[in-house]
């Protein structure tokens, strides 16, 4: 018998019964938890612990998580301002490699480049669309990045993101991307971290060393060529 | 209770006891390690105090894990179908055996010598660096708590910070005669930038990538992994080849549910909202292969035991290790096994019971894992049941055995017991200190015993209490 075929038959052998039917999974902002749940235990009948529900606007809470996490947030205007802001936080660059309009490189990528060959790139710059403000989290694929590999040999990262396409909760998240679309796609949170000597927590362990969100909206007016 | 192939009698057990007296004897490292890891507790009852609901979203996650689990078979079918449909080569393996001979396959198939790797517990619990260095190839392990244990020789000792258990002292000690850094320098921002820069040749040297799975979505045939490093995303993306192992337990239905799960797994793990990167890949990137191994290594007998099958809900946040008191004082290495900790104790005896037979017994059944735990998992009921299993088997230690024998011939006869209670007051006022304060008696250590009562609380009942 192949593995394939043992594995799927001792599984079936030993399913445990009853089976337990699968819930609702929460899918809208603001939808309570509660109704997914086919579930009729005691738990509702606890008395709950009063939280403060989450009533920050999306975007002031989105910049808030995003800081939490070791992230930078700027706005700007215009594509002028985003080419500056750039210049400005990172002077000594040499290699710039962007994928947007708005912001010119001098490093080409196509989605035929290898990916090692970004191994030098001091500046990675990209456009998100998507943004989470419960997590600070940035939603990135393929399609945006070209080659994946430019979300993380990048020495810093700058993201464009429409502060309109900020949704309040992962729910709202995973209802709105469509997984399959690529076959790459990262929820980035800040830059790369590590607190595995002695919990001190340093970015930059082996992805970028820095993470910036340039809140911009999508059809703010675009450099003169 | 039905354990079939999870019962093996081979190998000698682990000594937790002795192992974590090794660890307290070293200066200053259980004080620390209580600190660290008690503060990510801290952090994740912060974190979750921000999260309304938080019960509901407990209460959602264990039940979609169950009915993921009690549907496993058409999932698992379902993922493979939909994988393969996105380009993906899937490969199913029985055991730890079957998938180490399985990634061997592969890499010799593609000539590849070098394998850069994220963490995967899986992994780990298959030997499988061992396995393929014996092979001539050179593995590297990308993340910087498991490249410290790697280069220590030792597995990790916590699911989510692998040297949690180390001071930066002993990381300076071992990257200066690894890496050749300054021993003297112990500021961790110098040791990750050191790792940093002699992983980067690395990476882009590897012939392959390798990373383990959070989750796995029947519904499209992709997989998750969540890492704070991005080291994982490294691997997956500049060598040509991306190969994942995943145990069959990690499947969950549908897209949607891994809002659900992602908003639990750091919360609950370090308390951060989400880790700096949740990646999905569905399909081989543009110019790359990917291959998936299912793993089962034991999943389906334990999915057959009544009493042990809600342990495959486990999501490997930690929370119970940051929890428990005993993983605290006496550190990971202790449990001398692949997962540590609660989740350790109940995971371990089912892939050798003979070797892991002590690890139920390491522990003060407080129940703080089972109330930290995201899905819901029995933990310190799983525990208890290990113990009972563990007596049964005749695999208890006879000291134990001993004790646990009289006390249930007393127990149960009162008038046994009355007299055992008064002739116990009188010993303990009339022992002499070395009869108590011995090497036989584990009690005597690093406590004294309290003073008797002058009276037991019966004596003291019947003369003041009692119904005349």
């Amino acid at each position: 018998m192949s593995a394939r075929d043992a594995i799927l038959t001792a599984v079936r052998r030993n399913l445990p019964v009853p089976a337990v039917p699968l819930p609702d999974a929460p899918c809208v902002a603001g939808q309570k938890l509660v109704a997914c749940l086919g579930y009729s235990g005691n738990l509702h009948t606890m008395p709950k612990v009063q939280h403060s529900p989450n009533v920050e606007a999306p975007v002031s809470n989105f910049k808030k998580q995003l800081e939490a996490m070791g992230g930078r947030i700027l706005e700007v205007a215009e594509a002028t301002a985003a080419r500056a802001r750039v210049a400005e936080l990172f002077p000594a660059a040499k290699v710039v490699c962007s994928v947007v309009p708005e912001v010119p490189g001098n490093r080409r990528v196509e989605s035929a480049s290898d990916p090692h060959s970004l191994n030098d790139v001091d500046v990675g710059v990209v456009r998100s669309t998507l943004g989470v403000a419960e997590t600070g989290a940035v939603w990135l694929t393929q399609n945006e990045l070209v080659v994946n590999a430019l979300g993380v040999l990048s020495q810093h990262l700058v993201v464009l993101l429409d502060p309109e396409a900020i949704v309040e909760s992962m729910h709202d998240a995973y209802d709105r991307i469509n997984l399959t679309a690529s076959p790459y796609g990262v929820f980035m949170a800040g830059p790369s971290a590590t607190g595995d000597i002695e919990g001190v927590i340093i970015h930059g362990a082996q992805g970028a060393r820095s993470l910036t969100v340039l809140l911009m909206a999508r059809d703010a007016k675009k450099p003169k060529p | 209770m039905s354990l079939p192939a999870m019962i093996k009698l081979k190998n000698r057990p682990v000594d937790p006891e002795a192992l974590a007296a090794r660890f307290i004897a070293l200066e200053n490292h259980e004080i620390t390690h209580d600190r660290l890891v008690w503060r990510m507790r801290t952090n994740r009852d912060e974190a979750i105090a921000g999260v309304p609901d938080w019960q509901e979203l407990r209460e959602l996650a264990s039940q979609i894990k169950e009915h993921t689990l009690t549907h496993l078979d058409d999932y698992l079918e379902q993922f493979e179908e939909n994988a393969k449909n996105l380009g993906t080569i899937v490969h199913w393996a029985r055991d730890a055996e079957e998938h180490n001979a399985t990634v061997h396959e592969i890499l010799k198939s593609h000539g590849v010598k070098s394998l850069i790797k994220s963490k995967s517990m899986l992994q780990e619990e298959c030997g499988m660096t061992p396995y393929l260095e014996k092979r001539g190839i050179e593995v590297t392990e990308s993340d910087l708590g498991e490249r410290i244990q790697q280069l220590s020789n030792e597995p990790p000792s916590h699911i989510v910070v692998p040297a949690i258990h180390k001071l930066r002292t002993d990381v300076a000690e071992l990257f200066a005669k690894n890496l050749g850094t300054d021993g003297n320098n112990s500021d961790p921002h110098y040791l990750t930038e050191a790792m940093r820069e002699n992983a980067r040749p690395r990476f882009m040297k590897a012939g392959a990538g390798m990373t383990g799975a959070n989750f796995a979505v029947a519904e499209t045939g992709g997989f998750v992994v969540c890492t704070n490093e991005g080291n994982a995303d490294i691997g997956a993306s500049v060598p040509p080849l991306h190969i994942a192992s995943i145990g069959i337990e990690k499947l969950i239905p549908r897209a949607r549910d891994l809002g659900v799960f992602i908003r639990m797994l750091s919360r609950s793990a370090l308390g951060s909202p989400i880790t700096q990167y949740t990646s999905h890949f569905h399909g081989p990137r543009k110019g790359g292969e990917l291959h998936v191994i299912l793993v089962d290594n034991t999943r389906s007998d334990r999915l057959g035991s009544d009493d042990f099958w809600h342990a495959l809900k486990c999501i490997r946040c930690g929370a119970c290790m940051n929890t428990c008191p005993v993983y605290r004082r006496s550190g990971g290495l202790s449990y001398g096994a692949t997962y540590s900790g609660p989740i350790g104790v109940i995971l371990d005896p089912g892939l050798d019971l003979s070797k892991y037979r002590e690890l139920p017994f390491h522990s003060s059944l407080c129940g703080s894992c089972s109330e930290v735990c995201p899905v819901k998992i029995d933990i310190s009921d799983q525990i208890y049941k290990w113990r009972r299993v563990v007596a049964e088997k005749g695999l208890m230690r006879v000291s134990k055995a001993v004790g646990m024998s009289a006390l249930g011939k007393v127990l149960p006869h009162p008038e046994l017991f009355h007299a055992a209670e008064l002739a116990a007051e009188s010993a303990l006022a009339h022992t002499p200190r070395f009869l108590l304060y011995n090497t036989l008696n584990p009690w005597g250590k690093h406590r004294e015993m309290p003073a008797a009562a002058p009276q037991t609380f019966r004596q003291w009942y019947i003369a003041n209490r009692r119904p005349k």
